[in-house]
């Protein structure tokens, strides 16, 4: 149903009758209207887009509850002191002031698919044509026993980055001469693939400067993780003897925590430490579920404009979403967000629809000036998004090459954050 | 030929009127011979010699003593737009700095390079290029510059006439790391860029001849038609 003026205030006046909504967005001048949710790599990307290339003929509206987003990646680079918080803190202005997109910083809690309006926590009530739907990741409960949302504080996931990125890095600097790191990796599939490693690399560059006795151990329940042989060659060439890691041979599939105690379990040998960095399963934001988009811990969505499986009006970007191939990244995110913008637009107001490419590429740190690199393109099929093409990085490669792929990462940065933000 | 002549002689009348004795003793020690096979690595850009033309850089002939940003036809940086309003005029002084980190001297210039640290091999490489500047009109047996990898492009290849608008939503692709309004830091920019030179670009990368893992798998996937609609879009901003 396609809202007028004169049908939008009939229903409304209905709304508030039955269902006490204190206040339903207008639909101005008929134009079609997107509701994003979530401000990430997705998200702000599919806004941002949609507003530019529709030239203001469809209505975004874009829901996230910070004001200003810190990015996911490059939080590492920050926990390695090679950046400042301040750089990967970014706001929503130029979305709302050079795109003419409606920012509203609330949580969206409940997606009536019926009815095609999505509620907030601030108690809105916002109608859609179309919903993207970009929340990023939210974690699996009793994923890591002993563990919960309530012991963040003692043990940091600092997986969502900002107030925990920095509570984590405190508690890195404030570790007793000698004292060890721990961190529990997550299991397959999870946001950032070689993040956890990286995060490990910029903890032992921090503590080589601060605290050069200090130990660092993973358990992980993994055998294999990504760009392995060269985050091992690193961490022998930057810090060598610093880093333990424990994989499933060695029982690092049964762990459990004891925040109170700061002790961690690994298969029965139960070890004190000062900093316990838990990075638990993942699941799809909590929206999704609430969508009931969900099957298991993802949404699955259509290769060829990430549109939801289980809902031809909803589409879901990143992290959030089970599309086949790709890893979920940063710039997969942005990446499929560009294809659905193209997409949703054509839909909605009959712009021409190109076939949908896509492609990642994930730059790590070793240290500062010793960046290594993965990457892959990506096509729609029937099924899934398959992999057509990828390179990584080669153990070995001369210090030229790594300072370059180095500072190849912050070029990237730069290009990212303006494509999603303006 | 004459008049070349009395231009230099005005050139060393006005140095020595500056008080600069000698001047050509004191940038000596660069070789030409050696920078020439240094400035292979900026032919990916820049042409000189006989028939040289502006490509994704300006053209280098009779670049000494010539002011920042005024080669006839060549769209500038506004960074390198600024400098030339400022008066900056192209020096072994000035040269010597830009080519030892561009961005340090023009803050916000396109060209794309990460400077030459060693002094010896900025000398050579500027001896060079002055061949090409004393006496501009009178270039002996210069040859055309000859590009280092070049892919075998068929005529119907490089006459493609690009879509602009396929170009534009084809280039989101490209935006995640390239930046729409010319700004690079750590990955060139790709914006304005003339047309051949794009199109030459990317199947270099497509064929695997110009070296760069990204690019040879983005390129890679890429058809004549989108090539050319890529080039034309980001030839257009």
């Amino acid at each position: 149903m396609k809202l007028n003026r004169r049908r939008f205030i009939g229903a409304t006046a209905g709304a508030t009758a039955t269902l006490a909504a204190p206040m339903v967005r207008a639909a101005s001048d008929g134009r079609p209207r997107v509701v994003v949710v979530g401000g990430g790599a997705g998200g702000a990307t599919v806004a941002r887009y949609l507003a530019k290339d529709s030239k203001g003929a469809i209505d975004v509206t874009l829901i996230e509850p910070t004001r200003t987003y810190y990015t996911c990646f490059f939080s590492n680079l920050y926990l390695g002191g090679l950046i400042p918080l301040e750089k990967i803190a970014h706001s929503y202005g130029t979305l709302a002031a050079e795109y003419g997109i409606n920012v509203v910083h609330d949580w969206a809690v409940g997606i009536d698919r019926d009815a095609r309006t999505v509620t907030t926590a601030g108690g809105y009530t916002f109608a859609y044509d179309k919903l993207v739907l970009s929340p990023g990741i939210d974690f699996v409960e009793g994923s890591v026993p002993g563990w919960d949302i309530d012991a963040q504080n003692e043990m940091p996931h600092a997986y969502k980055a900002g107030s925990q990125t920095e509570l984590l890095r405190a508690q890195i600097m404030a570790m007793p001469e000698g004292g060890t790191y721990a961190m529990v990796a997550p299991p397959n599939p999870y946001r950032c693939p070689p993040g956890p490693y990286e995060r490990v690399s910029m903890v032992a560059r921090i503590l080589k400067q601060h605290n050069p006795t200090a130990k660092i151990l993973i358990a992980d329940p993994k055998p294999k993780f990504s760009k392995m042989a060269l985050f091992q060659e690193g961490w022998s060439n930057h810090y060598d003897g610093m880093i333990e890691w424990i994989g499933p041979d060695f029982g690092g599939d049964k762990v459990s925590v004891d925040p109170a105690a700061m002790t961690l379990d690994i298969d029965g040998e139960v070890t004190r430490v000062d900093v316990c960095n838990v990075i638990p399963a993942m699941k799809a934001g909590r929206i999704c579920e609430i969508a009931g988009i969900t099957d298991g811990n993802w949404a699955p969505v259509h290769a060829r404009d990430l549109r939801s499986k289980m809902d031809d009006n909803i589409h879901v970007l990143g992290d959030s979403c089970a599309q086949g191939d790709m890893p979920k990244s940063g710039f997969s995110a942005n990446s499929q967000a560009k294809v659905c913008a193209n997409a949703v637009r054509g839909a909605l107001t009959g712009s021409a629809v190109f076939p949908a490419k896509f492609s990642n590429t994930c730059w790590s740190s070793l240290d500062e000036n010793d960046g290594v690199k993965v990457g892959a393109t990506y096509e729609a099929t029937d099924e899934k998004i398959a992999k057509v093409d990828g390179f990584i990085s080669k153990t070995g490669e001369d210090a030229t090459l790594r300072q370059a792929t180095y500072e190849e990462s912050f070029g990237w940065y730069e290009g990212i954050t303006s494509d999603m933000f303006g | 030929m004459m008049k070349a002549k009395l231009h230099i002689m005005a050139a060393m009348a006005t140095m020595a009127a500056l008080g600069w004795g000698a001047p050509a003793a004191a940038h000596d020690h660069g070789d030409p011979e050696r920078g020439a096979a240094l400035f292979k690595a900026c032919k990916a850009c820049h042409q000189v010699g006989e028939g040289a033309r502006n490509r994704v850089g300006p053209v280098l002939n009779g670049v000494f003593g010539r002011p920042a940003g005024s080669v006839e036809g060549f769209r500038y940086s506004a960074g390198m737009e600024r400098e030339s309003a400022d008066g900056l005029v192209w020096t072994w002084e000035t040269l010597d700095a830009y080519i030892e980190n561009p961005k340090a001297l023009v803050s916000k210039t396109r060209m794309s390079f990460r400077g030459i640290r060693d002094e010896q091999k900025r000398a050579d490489l500027l001896a060079y290029l002055r061949l090409f500047s004393d006496n501009p009109a009178d270039i002996p047996e210069a040859e055309p510059t000859e590009a280092s990898a070049l892919p075998n492009l068929s005529p119907e290849v490089l006459a493609l006439v690009g879509d602009p608008a396929y170009g534009e939503y084809l280039s989101s692709e490209c935006t995640t790391c390239h930046q729409v309004d010319g700004s690079d830091e750590g990955i060139p920019s790709i914006t304005g860029w003339p047309v051949e030179d794009f199109v030459v670009a990317m199947h270099a990368y497509k064929e695997k001849i110009r070296p760069h893992p990204v690019m040879q798998m983005m390129a890679g996937r890429l058809s004549n038609e989108e090539i050319a609609a890529l080039a034309a879009y980001f030839n257009g901003l």
